[in-house]
């Protein structure tokens, strides 16, 4: 019977004891948090992948919380509809942005870019890319060692084993930015998100001299400038022999696609413009007509009734 | 026998393919390409266009500030081109081709054989001379010798160390050049000796080269040289500066950015020493090299002495071309060379060696998981562990790396070289470190612009 | 251009040791034990060791092929040294069953839960053991005789540290050499020091293993035990304790073959000794005043759990560090 009450009486007392150190210590290192923090942390993705800049979803939390000006966060995974609910939860103005999408601009396949020489270091295209050139003889192309696959958080990015590039599955993409970072060739781009995962983009980014380019890729970029020239809206710049497609201004009214010599203008999710015939004859009406209406309204109106167009075309 | 403290792998060196080839004059090339960054530091800027007639040693680039390198025209003839061409990694760089009329050589390079002992020349003039000639380290590092001879301030060089290990498997350049021109080797050390103002000047030579230790000796006894051979043991990477300092001098080079200098050793290569010897003594820019072409399926191995510019593809057809099938062309040695897509890219002044590989001899082992043996981290010579950097680098932990000191890996591929795993190590040490390097500079930049 | 180039970056050439060729010098270093174990024990020790490979062989297979749905790993050897281990730890009469356990228990529990070779924080094998000789205590502790004719039971049917800790025998009695040759009762590896010698001394030469553990451990055990010796009054004890421990149990074994397992060992030449030292130290206490006559695998696996720790702060000798100071 002793022992019984002595063993009880012990343990007891050894949890009191533990009790009483434990409140002292929880006193002693105790945080004193915003507990809006939570809150908001609650609100986002909890994704963890740094497309806000911060190192994670709590950290974005603080300086949503603590920052009154909060114009300069935006979470790319949440998107405005998040944005706009832990603003309003902090009484604060949530940023405006449109959406994008990450957008790979290779199309060196491996059927229009000839391999030369085989890879055996580490399967890494940071790796490779510091070694030498690559498979091919393109300095710029995607290298296909999927450094960007491995970045991305929400499997939204994969090489593809037929083509062996990177492709982009414009649904899953929630435009953190981590492939744009891991991609030491530079290839992906956030781009402008279209409804239906429309695009129209230059799927290639060397900057070799047109012969260059053409003699190491079939799909390359030639610099040769026919896209520019169509283009109503200005949207398209040639530099150092490469076209670019600036996603703010473009109206994916897709005439440049139809020029391309080598196909490197890329329409995704959209039929394309129907060939020659028709062409000549649009064309030289919309050019004239769009320069003569310099309002920026009137410019945004006339995509519009193109949209339609092209999908009553579509019908 | 000395050898350096920690670490290090015995790779079988193979030299016996090509230690036993004396250097032979390869004729001369029609065309050359003189790439314009050849060196550590910044390129040249090129002082000749499409069209100029250079007569052979004509300067054709000039240094671009104090941290680079001219460059000379290697044989006479007329420029044809100062364009963008694809380098032996299939990458764009800027060079200077020409195309070769006869091989008339600039007037006051003496182009006799007699060895000029004297030198009467002070030590500021002796490195001009040296810098006028373009000489770089030619081990492989690029490093510009002018460079290296002028002690900063608050520095000051105690030892001459010339690096005659030659440790990198399977090249023998230096070792025949030793052999051959040992004559010029020990002027070239007294020129050194009086530029860096220094009494002690030892020549390191691993043990595996016992002719041209004898021979050196033997010289030295004749002439009286002030100098000394030591012998090494065969340990690689005992050729990496750092390690020959420390296996000479026995002390230690802090980590970067610590530099021989600061324990007082300049350490200048073998070949390199007979370049400041013809450079001085007889006026002549350095414009060609000894390079080894070997492997083990090449018929003829050889050691040539190259005019640069030369493509490698010449020295590959002299030494029998290709093996058939699938091979890897390494521009250096097997241990740190650079592997090459093409070969019809020009040899550099960092060019020692070009080695050959066959399909089979190339292709890495499979990559299996780490067992954590620890071998890698026996084999650093730098007390690394690279199995903890490759984990590191590949979680992106750059502060983390820094603290593992990252920044002192030489990148002698030991850990590579001894992983069971097949794993690869440094190519991933050498991208965290790349990187790494990078942050500092930018924090330095932004420290700097405060 | 007929040919094709190859492109990695250096180092090109690779030294001739894989995990492969490792495994099987290690297999190679276990042989001479292994010879007189048959000898001494008979032809069950073949059984037992027959049966622990393959069901170890086996269950690796098995869970890489449908758990993980990866490379068969099986080739690279590790399963069979983890299978040739665990039955160096198990006595020659063992039922068949047990043993399978122990290999399920090894290779699945052990080492496949954390993702397989190279990633198990525990000895697999000694896992194994430790887990057999709790569930199954009087299979495991009860040792045939060894079957060559000129053994004599001082012993009494116990191995030489059970019979020692239970006062059955006096050291003054015991038959050194018997115990240097391995004529004495217990597992299959616990046995003659010097053919588990000669596999290590092989293991060094081939480069498998660096000096610094098996030194570190024994080294530590014999030091404790002359102590011990120094406080129990000294002269003939001085020597006797010391060699008894180091010649009996696992010490030879465990500090050979078992401590220096790559996976669960320091990474550093320091960090080895502090381990060895650590395995050595832990053994003699278990061994002098624990319950259990032998502490050599409870000693390793409380290592094992250290080693990260040890990786972590013990770091290799910098270069260029000395100097600066």
């Amino acid at each position: 019977m002793t022992v019984l009450i002595s063993t009880i009486l012990t343990l007891s007392l050894l949890g009191i004891l533990a009790a009483v150190i434990l409140y002292f210590v929880a006193q002693k290192f105790k945080v004193e948090e915003d507990p809006r923090i939570d809150e908001v942390e609650k609100m986002l993705p909890g994704a963890n992948c740094g497309g806000c800049g911060f190192a994670g979803c709590r950290a974005m939390a603080e300086a949503m919380v603590l920052r009154d000006d909060i114009s300069a966060l935006y979470c790319p995974v949440g998107g405005a509809e998040c944005m706009k609910s832990m603003a309003s939860y902090l009484g604060k103005v949530a940023p405006e942005k449109e959406p994008t999408v990450a957008t790979v601009r290779c199309g060196g396949t491996c059927a229009k870019r000839p391999r030369n020489n085989t890879y055996n270091g580490a399967k890494s295209c940071a790796v490779a890319s510091t070694v030498y050139v690559g498979e091919t003889a393109c300095a710029y192309g995607c290298l296909g060692y999927g450094d960007c696959v491995d970045a991305c958080a929400f499997d939204a990015i994969h090489i593809n084993p037929e083509t062996g590039i990177a492709e982009v599955d414009a649904d899953k993409c929630t435009a953190c930015g981590a492939c744009v970072k891991a991609c030491p060739k530079g290839i992906i781009e956030l781009r402008k998100k279209w409804p239906k995962n429309r695009a129209v983009y230059v799927s290639c980014v060397s900057k070799d001299k047109g012969a260059v380019t053409m003699k190491a890729c079939k799909a390359g970029c030639i610099g040769c400038g026919k896209c520019a020239k169509v283009c109503a809206f200005g949207a398209i710049t040639v530099e150092n022999g490469l076209a670019y497609i600036d996603p703010q201004k473009c109206k994916l009214c897709r005439k440049c696609v139809n020029e391309c010599p080598t196909g490197a203008i890329v329409l995704k999710n959209m039929d394309p413009l129907p060939k020659e015939p028709k062409a000549p004859a649009a064309k030289p009406a919309v050019a004239a007509t769009k320069p003569a209406t310099p309002t920026a309204k009137a410019v945004e109106a006339k995509p519009a009734a193109e949209k339609k167009e092209s999908v009553n075309e579509q019908k | 026998m000395k050898t350096f403290p920690i670490g290090g792998v015995h790779p079988s060196d193979n030299k016996q393919w090509s230690n036993t080839k004396p250097i032979e004059v390869l004729e001369l090339p029609d065309v050359v390409n003189i790439p314009l960054g050849q060196h550590i530091g910044a390129p040249a800027t090129a002082k000749v266009a499409k069209g100029d007639k250079v007569l052979t040693g004509q300067l054709i680039a000039e240094a671009t500030g104090f941290m680079s390198a001219n460059i000379h025209s290697p044989i006479s003839g007329t420029v044809t081109a100062v364009d963008m061409q694809v380098n032996g990694q299939g990458l764009r760089q800027m060079m200077i081709t020409i195309k070769r009329e006869g091989d008339e050589w600039m007037p006051e390079i003496d182009r006799t054989p007699e060895i000029k002992r004297e030198c009467e020349l002070d030590s500021a003039a002796i490195i001009a001379k040296i810098k006028d000639a373009g000489i770089v380290g030619m081990g492989g590092a690029t490093f510009p010798t002018h460079v290296k001879l002028s002690v900063p301030n608050g520095c000051k060089a105690e030892y001459l160390i010339i690096n005659g290990v030659e440790c990198e498997p399977y090249l023998t350049s230096d070792h025949r050049t030793m052999l051959e021109r040992g004559e010029e080797l020990l002027v070239g050390v007294e020129i050194l000796k009086k530029a860096l103002g220094v009494e002690k000047a030892v020549i390191g030579v691993e043990n595996n080269k016992p002719d041209a230790i004898a021979h050196l000796n033997g010289l030295i006894k004749k002439g009286k040289y002030a100098v000394a051979v030591e012998p090494l043991k065969v340990q690689y990477p005992q050729g990496g500066e750092k390690q020959l300092i420390a296996a000479i001098t026995g002390r230690e080079v802090p980590p970067p950015p610590g530099l021989p200098i600061h324990v007082g050793a300049v350490v200048c290569n073998a070949s390199t020493t007979v370049a400041v010897y013809d450079a001085v003594q007889k006026n002549k820019p350095l414009i060609e090299r000894v390079v080894t072409i070997t492997g083990k399926e090449l018929k003829q191995p050889r050691n040539l002495l190259t005019r640069m510019g030369t493509p490698i593809s010449t020295l590959v057809e002299m030494a029998g071309g290709l093996p058939e099938g699938d091979v890897k062309v390494v521009n250096g040695g097997p241990m740190m060379g650079r592997p090459m897509i093409n070969i019809d890219s020009p040899v550099t002044k960092g060019c020692s060696g070009v080695t050959v590989y066959s399909g089979k001899e190339a292709h890495r082992v499979e990559v299996e998981s780490c067992i954590k043996c620890a071998k890698c981290v026996s084999a650093c010579p730098m007390g690394l562990e690279p199995y903890l950097i490759i984990r590191l680098t590949q979680k992106q932990m750059w502060e983390q790396l820094e603290a593992e000191y990252i920044t002192n890996c030489i990148e002698c591929g030991c850990c590579q070289y001894s992983c069971p795993a097949g794993l690869s190590l440094l190519d991933y040490v050498r991208l965290g470190k790349s990187t790494v390097m990078g942050i500092i500079r930018a924090r330095a930049a932004a420290n700097a612009a405060k | 251009m007929a040919n094709k180039f190859f492109v990695a970056a250096s180092p090109h050439i690779h030294s001739p040791q894989s995990t492969q060729s490792l495994m099987r010098d290690v297999l190679i270093a276990l042989v001479p034990a292994f010879s007189l174990s048959l000898l001494i024990y008979g032809l069950d020790v073949l059984r037992v060791t027959a049966i622990a490979v393959v069901s170890c062989v086996l269950v690796e297979y098995l869970i890489q092929r449908f758990l993980f749905k990866g490379a068969n790993t099986v080739k690279n050897l590790s399963a069979v040294l983890t299978g040739v281990l665990l039955a160096f730890n198990l006595p020659s009469d063992i039922p068949w069953w047990i043993i399978v356990i122990g290999a399920v228990v090894a290779i699945g529990v052990a080492k496949m839960t954390f993702g397989g070779l190279g990633r198990n924080p525990f000895n697999p094998a000694l896992v194994g053991r430790v887990f057999l000789l709790i569930a199954y205590p009087v299979q495991m502790t009860s040792f045939p005789k060894p079957i060559t004719p000129e053994f004599v039971d001082a012993f009494a049917g116990a191995t030489p540290l059970a019979a020692l800790k239970t006062q059955a025998v006096e050291l003054g009695d015991v038959n050194f050499l018997n115990m240097l040759s391995g004529v004495m009762p217990g597992s299959l590896g616990e046995i003659s020091a010097i053919s588990l010698l000669v596999g290590g001394i092989y293991m060094i030469w081939r480069k498998v293993i660096t000096w610094h553990i098996p030194v570190a451990v024994l080294g530590s055990m014999a030091v404790f035990a002359f102590i011990v010796a120094l406080t129990q009054g000294g002269g003939a004890l001085l020597y006797e304790l010391p060699a008894f421990h180091l010649l009996a149990g696992g010490a030879m074994l465990g500090a050979i073959f078992m401590a220096t397992d790559y996976v669960t060992s320091p990474m550093t030449a320091k960090g080895m000794l502090i381990y060895g030292v650590g395995i050595g130290v832990i053994t003699m206490i278990i061994r002098q005043w624990g319950a259990y006559p032998e502490g050599m695998s409870f000693a390793i696996l409380l290592m094992n759990s250290v080693t990260p720790l040890i990786n972590k702060y013990v770091k290799p000798k910098r270069f260029g560090l000395m100097t600066t100071k």
